[in-house]
């Protein structure tokens, strides 16, 4: 496992065991399976149980809702090793995570923690996060979906679109403008399936996570009852907080695959043989290897320290920023030379390459796309927002 | 029931070795190490006897601090207890005199442990705990069964399988295919922290055997494996090719 600068000596060996039991999963469980997901465009269902049996969903919240308590360095790791496997179980697991269970424990009231985080923990229910709308995608705050208070509840109508879980899941923790007297903010709804008006139709025709459901939400006069609606957010700083926490899973995760990139290509010129000698003999490909090492390296003490200011309380999300806006264009790099170094084999589904490739294509774009994170950089730097 | 597993810490295949200074061991330093894979057949084994029968699961293992990942990793799969016995393994006979000077005085039902450890790879633990214990032993075993204190343990032999009949308490060791180990989930790694290890010194040393020097292969074979997936011509031509050119046995 490339490690170069011995990343493991400063884990603990509870952070030690976790990592090598989810690579362990991931290499049994996900890499046998993933390829022919992805040419059928299909999300492996079978691993859901499995995930959940494991305790990889929710990890960092507390027992009492079936959960693993674990810190976040421990969390990064999770990512890291699913996202070695393929960014679509990384992607599942995220949302699962970051995006559903930890807004059900944050702005949630007890009861509907109780109900929903055991169920999510064990994947006995899968959850999905809806934030994006066609027509709202870096400005989310431009949202139209509404959510008009009535008797009782609220009734909500409008669209999401690029939802990931969206037609598999069992809960959707969707946001949408109040439309009451006393106001106009955005507020967090758990819409249920088979809520009548609840559709979640499938997304066809992608070429990037494949293996993972992407789905639009729409909602024609679906009843939301008051219970449902999250009490202890309002505003864009509920989505907004959520995404922080799985921007910080996808800064570990896309080091998974750029690893998984980077030992393929360093095997693969070990052994192929052009001109008489391996390919891995030749300067340019030696300079290949050496500045993707030296990226996966540096990528992986960006993620520990930020792990560490997480831990400790300290983490801003403009931090978080430019970890997810590094490391995925990163590993998208690697993911190039990759597929190069690879030669026409490269393309092949027998390698992980391209897949990796496409994949990083998505997160390069979804929470928070890497312009967007290099103006949040900007104007943490200059307390000027320029993309507004 | 009470059952112990024994439990070894062993270099990860995958890791390169090197050899220590004095020729005679390997180079620990940046060797990963692993609890047994064989080790893991035989606690799931007795995870699962106990699920059935309720009781006990002690992992035990001999070495020195380091072994104690070995026993974390027993207890993140779901034993209740571990016990470090703290002696130098000298060679099998002593680690086999220690374990069972450990294990004499707790009174098990049953004793499980690997059928061998994939580091000397000797298969001689389950042969010298049961003269050490005077208890009856199956080796290899790759399917269990136990009514009351009958033991019924099945074994592979070569075209065939051999079943074997024994009583309770007695020593079992397991062969890949008794089970499907389960992963250690992570709050069980996480409870696996607060589990008491004990630790005990061990006797001596009293190896009957000793290294005189260790040596790595002279030349690591290089395999290849050619894929003949939709095109068994192509693969044959490729393989003859290799045989000729890089290997140049044609
Ligand atoms: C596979 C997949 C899964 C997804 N899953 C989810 C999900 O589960 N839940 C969810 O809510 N959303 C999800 N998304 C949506 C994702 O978060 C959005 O695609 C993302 O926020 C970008 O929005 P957009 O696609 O509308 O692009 P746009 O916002 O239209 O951006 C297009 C381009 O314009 C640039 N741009 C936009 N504004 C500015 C500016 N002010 N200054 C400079 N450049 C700018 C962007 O950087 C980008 O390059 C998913 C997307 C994908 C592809
Ligand atoms: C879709 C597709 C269609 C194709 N169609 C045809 C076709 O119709 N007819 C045909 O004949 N071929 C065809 N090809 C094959 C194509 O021409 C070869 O893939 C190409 O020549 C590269 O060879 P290779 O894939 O064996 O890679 P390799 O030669 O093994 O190269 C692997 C890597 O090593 C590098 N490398 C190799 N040698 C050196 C060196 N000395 N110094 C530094 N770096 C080196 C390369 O730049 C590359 O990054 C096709 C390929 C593809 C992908």
């Amino acid at each position: 496992m490339t490690d170069f600068y011995d990343i493991t000596g400063l884990l603990t060996e509870e952070q030690r065991m976790i990592r090598d039991t989810v690579r362990n999963f991931v290499t049994s469980e996900v890499l046998p399976i993933i390829e022919e997901h992805n040419q059928a465009m299909t999300f492996p269902m079978e691993l859901i149980p499995k995930i959940g049996a494991l305790g990889l969903l929710g990890p960092t919240l507390p027992e009492k809702y079936g959960c693993a308590g674990l810190d976040s360095i421990a969390y990064g790791l999770i990512n890291q090793e699913l996202e070695r496997g393929d960014s679509s179980i990384r992607s599942f697991s995220s949302v699962q995570s970051s995006l559903v269970m930890y807004p059900i424990f944050a702005y949630g009231n007890e009861e509907q923690r109780m109900k929903w985080l055991p169920r999510l923990a064990s994947g006995n229910a899968v959850g999905c996060f809806g934030l994006t709308e066609p027509d709202h995608g870096s400005d989310p705050g431009g949202m139209v979906t509404m959510a008009k208070k009535v008797s009782g509840g609220y009734n909500l109508n409008g669209a999401k679109m690029w939802i990931t879980n969206g037609t598999i899941s069992d809960v959707a923790v969707v946001w949408a403008k109040v439309d009451s007297d006393d106001s106009k903010s955005i507020r967090g709804f758990l819409v249920e399936k088979g809520m009548k008006g609840f559709t979640a139709p499938e997304m066809k025709g992608k070429y990037s996570l494949r293996a993972s459901v992407t789905s639009e939400l729409v909602f024609q006069d679906v009843f939301v009852p008051e219970e449902n609606m999250l009490p202890n957010v309002q505003g864009l700083k509920g989505p907004l907080g959520c995404l922080t926490q799985a921007r910080y899973g996808i800064s570990w995760g896309a080091v998974g695959a750029a690893i998984a990139c980077y030992e393929s290509s360093v095997e693969y010129a070990k052994s192929r043989i052009q001109f008489g000698k391996p390919i891995a003999s030749f300067q340019l490909v030696q300079a290949k290897l050496a500045e993707m090492l030296t990226e996966i390296t540096k990528a992986q003490l960006l993620c520990l320290r930020l792990g560490q200011l997480k831990n400790e309380g300290k983490m801003k999300p403009a931090h978080v920023s430019m970890a997810k806006r590094n490391n995925v264009a990163m590993a998208l790099d690697i993911a190039r030379v990759a597929r190069d170094i690879h030669g026409a084999n490269g393309i092949l589904g027998e390698y992980p390459i391209m897949r990796h490739m496409a994949n990083l294509e998505s997160v390069k774009t979804y929470e928070g796309t890497h312009d967007i994170h290099t103006l949040v950089l900007g104007q943490e730097i200059t307390g000027i927002a320029a993309y507004e | 029931m009470k059952i112990i597993v024994c439990v070894s810490h062993v270099p990860d295949t995958t890791t390169k070795i090197n050899l220590g200074a004095d020729g005679k061991n390997i180079d620990p330093a940046g060797v990963k190490f692993i609890l047994n894979p064989y080790d893991e057949f035989a606690v799931e084994e007795a995870l699962k006897l106990r699920e059935k029968n309720t009781g006990e699961v002690i992992a035990i293992s001999v070495g020195s601090d380091a072994a104690k990942e070995a026993i974390r990793q027993a207890l993140a799969m779901g034993a209740d207890k571990g016990i470090l016995v703290k002696g130098e393994k000298s060679d099998s006979f002593s680690v086999a005199e220690m374990l069972a000077e450990a294990i004499k005085p707790i009174g098990a039902d049953l004793i499980l442990l690997g059928k061998q450890s994939i580091d000397f790879d000797g298969m001689e633990m389950a042969p010298m705990l049961s003269e050490l214990l005077d208890l009856p032993a199956a080796t290899v075993v790759v399917g269990l069964a136990i009514e009351g204190t009958n033991v019924t343990a099945e074994k592979e032999v070569e075209g065939g399988k051999e079943i074997i009949s024994l009583s309770l308490p007695c020593i079992i060791s397991a062969q890949k295919g008794l089970n499907d180990p389960r992963y250690p989930s992570l709050p069980n790694i996480m409870k696996a922290k607060s589990k008491p290890i004990e630790e005990i010194s061990g006797s001596p040393a009293s190896g009957r055997t000793s290294i005189i020097k260790m040596d790595k292969p002279e030349k690591k074979r290089v395999n290849k494996i050619i894929k003949a997936e939709g095109n068994p011509q192509g693969a044959a031509i490729e393989l003859v090719k290799l045989l000729h050119e890089e290997a140049k046995v044609l």
